[in-house]
């Protein structure tokens, strides 16, 4: 059980609960608290990965997000995740991790060979190497590179666990609880406003858990402790941990993800694994705090090399000594806090400042401790190739061009500063546009241009009394504009070392003649000369430059080396920094997962399911059902062994001989009331309304304002201002949103209102040679007679006690009647439907025979009505009104839909009367003809005609009608097919339509 | 995503509504003879403006009212919506 690494009684670990975790297959100890990274390093292991191109062996960098080198890949199976930071898991018991990236260990990887091949790996490799001999790509590159590419591996079962969604309000989100965040957040809540407070890490505190502080006489992690305690306490606030605000969004929409399960030992399955939440926030403090930037010098890559900040929190957060011999490189103040550290633990480390002195607070602290501190001094290179054990320093020369001299100093560390970079994502997302700041060298948010405010670290201001006064201010200031309170309350005092001003110069010269490799991306292997060789090939903008080298391209997003980036080419150019500008930030800010973003959205959650009443029924009587849009209706009713077309025939051919029932109810039904329905009508539909008789319904067609047609259907006068409209089921939400639109928009002076009424009427369509018998039964006091209820009328009657709409309409072609009743009464309709048929052996069909049965009658639907074919083309010629205007009426004038070689429906047999004809199959002249073969049309719709006992299609062919009797071939190269057809026409069965008015 | 008041229920977010293109574009009456240039603008041209537009929207997920929304192009901001027959 021991930790090498391990101190005693420094950190907020749990040293009473040991957990066991395995790491590449090796059993190791950490404690409640670590996270993965700090109970390896505990262990003494840095190497933790491989580089994404050069697979070089690398280490731990940082201590939080902005770590690009430890992305591990974690457990097994169907809970396995890539791409996960070590530096982000929580340790816990049974955690499993391995290395990604490496083959055939982290030890010793095959794919280093990269490394020594670097020279043929420069910066736009692929875009050189890969573009010739043409048909090389999709053999043998494309599979290759896409083999070598990616880091971890996707799990290729389905993610067993739950993620929520939640949805927020607050007046002000403040994201970051560090001394800024803290004191912003006190402020505004103390005066009245709805807060939310954001931390990204287990612990609350920011810099305050590893700087050495004090505030209003408290130690700072104390301070901290005691204002969240404090905020929780308040019910205006909200605290969260393990939340990332991720993005900024407009209209100040911020999404944030909060990790609930993963670092619970043995959760309860209920809990979700992650949740995301959408905050709608009247305001943003971004108070994110900076990210330390590292110093670039000859393979500065090593394992044990790191940030001086995050070798600072593995000590004074976890109580891990990042080595034994370290090495502190720096052009600033605030790494000797580590070095400090260090020394307090038994440590000796050796400072290489590159300045020539300097006589801050923290310096002078460190002098007195007798810290060996080497002013002028770099590091050229770094030797050890799966840890760091010696470094090459020099003493830099005047203009640091070079060294006086080069010696080496063996060392197990290195921690490296090269000053702050603010952390301005969510700023710049929000569409604020950064400004450079000379002092600090760094971007920082500029001009709000939605409702935020970037304060403390993030802004610039690097010490703790500007960020407590600033917090303070801010806070206290937008809480007054948004409650109107008044309530103000001053900033604590607070003490801390001083820090002076940082040298600009990080990225060391190499000695003569030697060509290390320094790198500037970690995770995407962008070295010095590679930006150097883009600038060099002629890429000036530097989001060309991003793209060409990958710079700031990985999961890390650059937020260790962007900075770098963007100076290294204004140094190349001799440009300042904000001539070359930054590329964009974008979110989100850390990697998150697709089980977040999806949510509860997932299987049959992904959408809603829309039932008939009548559904239990149809489940009742072994229906397989179809997806139509959102409703799930019947496509066959399964006997015994049947197929899809056993039944679907022995369904149909009921029909045709007998009486069939359909559950229509999923058909768009909107209800139109007012003085000017039939005006209304009128306009919207290309046939006359106005004198449709009460008790008489009318098929209709509706066009877009382009003249296409739009969709078809019946509406039935009611009464003399009231009508029930039909619309398809796929067009039923779209009807309803165009009717409202001409309704308020465009004539608003229409005395009509339109009301959707799917879900309140349920209906089952009687279709058959005996659907009357049927009727009579149903309605034994009504008078079913042709006369009485003749073709397209309308009765209201009583069905056994229950109010019924009897239409007399036709989607089969047969003589037939739809039923409506309240939804409620859906399923005493549907039964005593059967009941009473019973004996005249009713049976049900569903929507695979309602389609053979329109199908051989020409009746058309939606693969006609496929939003490319006009009236004319659909033989639906004669509902054009001559005598009045519609919608799209003025469009069918255009050329094109004069045109006579315009593609038209036609009826298609295959000449053999036995093969089905794949719906989307094309119709040419000659099967053998040279590609491309000029297609004269295509099969929309294909049935087995029961009427004729063999196949039927229909088809949208080139100039119709006057190729019926023709000989063309029907192709599918999808199915290698080739059937010669005969054209015929459209209206297969009863063209004069008699069965209907019988 | 964007939230946008509807001038009868109120704020709520972008999920809540569909877009309804430009608000000025007026249809020719009905029975109007109509220029084919003049048919041709009103169904296919729209104006791309950078800046304010001022468009339709409609609530279809709420009171299910169409409404003029006065919005930036290039910031989102939304200036004023207003009801059909109001002036901005």
């Amino acid at each position: 059980m021991s930790q090498k690494y391990r101190l005693d009684n420094v950190g907020y670990i749990d040293r009473e609960k040991a957990i066991s975790f395995k790491f590449n297959g090796k059993k190791y100890f950490g404690y409640q608290g670590d996270t993965l990274a700090s109970a390896l390093l505990a262990n003494g292991i840095h190497l933790v990965g491989r580089s994404f191109k050069y697979h070089r062996p690398r280490g731990f960098i940082g201590a939080g997000t902005e770590e690009p080198n430890a992305k591990v890949q974690l457990y097994k199976d169907a809970k396995t995740e890539p791409n996960a930071l070590a530096t982000e898991i929580e340790l816990v018991e049974g955690l499993v991790a391995q290395s990604q990236n490496c083959w055939p260990s982290v030890n010793f990887d095959i794919g280093a060979i990269n490394n020594l091949l670097n020279k043929f790996f420069p910066a736009g490799f692929y875009y050189k190497t890969f573009m010739w001999p043409k048909n090389f790509w999709y053999k043998i590159y494309e599979p290759i590179i896409r083999k070598a590419a990616g880091l971890g591996v996707a799990p290729l079962k389905p993610d067993p666990d739950r993620y929520e969604h939640k949805f927020e309000h607050c007046d002000i989100l403040i994201v970051g609880s560090g001394p800024s965040g803290l004191s912003s957040a006190l402020a505004a809540a103390k005066n009245g406003a709805r807060v939310i407070l954001a931390e990204d890490k287990p612990r609350f505190g920011g810099s305050l858990l590893t700087d050495e502080v004090t505030i209003g006489n408290k130690k700072g992690k104390d301070w901290a402790d005691d204002t969240i305690s404090q905020l929780k306490s308040m019910p205006n606030v909200i605290v969260k941990r393990r939340s990332q605000v991720f993005g900024y969004y407009d209209h100040n929409m911020m999404v944030m993800l909060e990790k609930t399960k993963d670092h619970i030992d043995n959760p309860n399955k209920f809990i979700p694994r992650q949740k995301l939440w959408y905050i709608r926030a009247k305001e943003v403090l971004i108070s994110t705090g900076s990210i330390e930037r590292p110093l670039v010098f000859g393979n500065n890559d090593r394992p044990g090399i790191m940030l001086a900040s995050a070798a600072k929190e593995y000590m004074k957060v976890y109580g891990v000594l990042i080595g034994k011999k370290p090495i502190i490189f720096t052009n600033n103040d605030s790494a000797y806090d580590c070095a400090i550290e260090f020394k307090k633990n038994g440590v000796d480390p050796l400072i290489l400042d590159i300045r020539k002195n300097s006589d801050s607070s923290s310096v002078k602290e460190a002098k007195n401790l007798n810290i060996n501190i080497k002013f002028s001094y770099g590091i050229a290179n770094t030797n050890g190739y799966l840890r760091v054990k010696s470094a090459t320093i020099g003493k830099l020369n005047g203009d640091k061009s070079g060294y006086e001299n080069l010696e080496n100093i063996p060392c197990d560390c290195i921690c490296v500063s090269g000053n702050w970079t603010p952390t301005v994502h969510l700023s710049s997302q929000s569409g604020n546009r950064l400004k450079f700041d000379e002092n600090i060298n760094a971007f920082i948010p500029d001009k709000s241009r939605q409702n935020e405010t970037t304060i403390g670290s993030a802004s610039g201001k690097f010490n703790l009394k500007q960020s407590l006064e600033d917090g303070f201010n801010k806070g206290y200031e937008i809480s007054k504009k948004i409650t109107g309170n008044d309530i103000k309350n001053s900033p604590p005092t607070s003490n801390e070392r001083t820090y002076k001003d940082h040298d600009k110069f990080w990225c060391m010269p190499l000695p003569k003649n030697k060509h290390y490799k320094r790198f500037v991306d970690f995770q995407n292997d962008v070295s010095v000369s590679d930006i150097e060789l883009a600038v060099r090939e002629g890429f000036r903008s530097i989001e060309h430059v991003k793209r060409y080298t990958t710079l700031g391209m990985a999961t890390d997003q650059g937020k260790t080396s962007n900075l770098n980036g963007l100076q290294l080419v204004s140094n190349i150019e001799n440009k300042i920094v904000p001539d070359v500008g930054h590329t964009t930030f974008r979110p989100p800010y850390t990697p998150i997962t697709i089980g977040s973003i999806v949510g509860r959205e997932v299987g049959k959650h992904y959408r809603p399911t829309r039932k008939s009443p009548m559904h239990s029924w149809h489940e009742k009587n072994n229906a397989v059902f179809v997806d139509a849009g959102l409703w799930l209706r019947p496509r066959y009713y399964k006997q015994g062994n049947e197929n899809l077309l056993e039944a679907s025939k022995r369904e149909a051919a009921n029909v045709r001989n007998n009486v069939g029932i359909c559950d229509v109810t999923s058909l768009g039904k909107i209800d139109i009331k007012g003085s000017d329905s039939a005006e209304f009508l009128n306009r919207v539909y290309t046939n006359s309304w106005m004198k449709l008789p009460v008790g008489k319904t009318r098929y209709g067609v509706m066009l877009r304002e382009d003249g296409i047609v739009y969709d078809d259907g019946t509406t039935t006068r009611i009464s003399e201002n009231h009508f029930h409209m039909t619309t398809t089921t796929a067009q039923a939400v779209n009807i309803l949103a165009h009717l409202e639109y001409y309704l308020q928009v465009v004539w608003p002076e229409l005395d009509v209102n339109v009301l959707s009424t799917t879900e309140q009427w349920a209906g089952a369509a009687l279709a058959g040679p005996n659907s009357r018998d049927l009727l009579s039964k149903l309605f034994p006091n009504t008078d079913v007679s042709n006369e009485n209820i003749p073709f397209m009328g309308f009765k209201e009657e009583d069905l056994y006690g229950v109010p019924a709409r009897i239409f007399r309409i036709s989607f089969s072609g047969e003589l037939a009647y739809e039923i409506n009743v309240e939804s409620g009464y859906g399923i005493f309709m549907w039964e005593k439907i059967m009941e009473l048929g019973k004996e005249i052996n009713i049976e049900p069909y569903g929507t695979e025979a309602l389609s053979t049965l329109r199908i051989e009658m020409g009746h058309v639907a939606g693969s006609e009505i496929d939003g490319r074919t006009i009236a004319s083309d659909l033989s639906l010629d004669g509902m054009l009104s001559k005598k009045k205007d519609f919608i799209g009426k003025r469009s069918l004038n255009r050329k094109a839909f004069l045109s006579t070689d315009r593609e038209k429906i036609v009826g298609v047999v295959p000449l053999d009367r036995k093969t089905m004809i794949p719906e989307g199959s094309h119709l040419v002249k000659d099967n053998n003809a040279a590609l491309p073969n000029p297609k004269l049309g295509h099969i929309s719709a294909s049935c087995w005609s029961v009427e004729y006992n063999n196949p039927f299609s229909l088809a949208i062919l080139k100039e119709g009608k006057k190729r019926i009797g023709e000989k063309l071939y029907a192709l599918s190269p999808l199915k290698n097919i080739s059937i010669p057809v005969e054209i015929v026409s459209s209206h297969y069965v009863d063209p004069k339509g008699e069965r209907v008015r019988s | 995503m964007l939230e946008i008041k509807c001038p009868y229920c109120g704020k709520r977010s972008q999920n809540e509504f569909s877009y309804g293109g430009d608000a000025n574009v007026k249809r020719p009456a009905l029975g109007k003879e109509v220029s084919d240039k003049e048919w041709d603008n009103f169904v296919y041209l729209r104006k791309n403006p950078r800046g304010n537009h001022s468009e339709l929207w409609h609530h279809v997920a709420g009171c299910r009212k169409w409404f003029k929304v006065s919005r930036d192009t290039l910031t989102h901001e939304i200036y004023n919506t207003e009801k059909l027959n109001e002036e901005f």
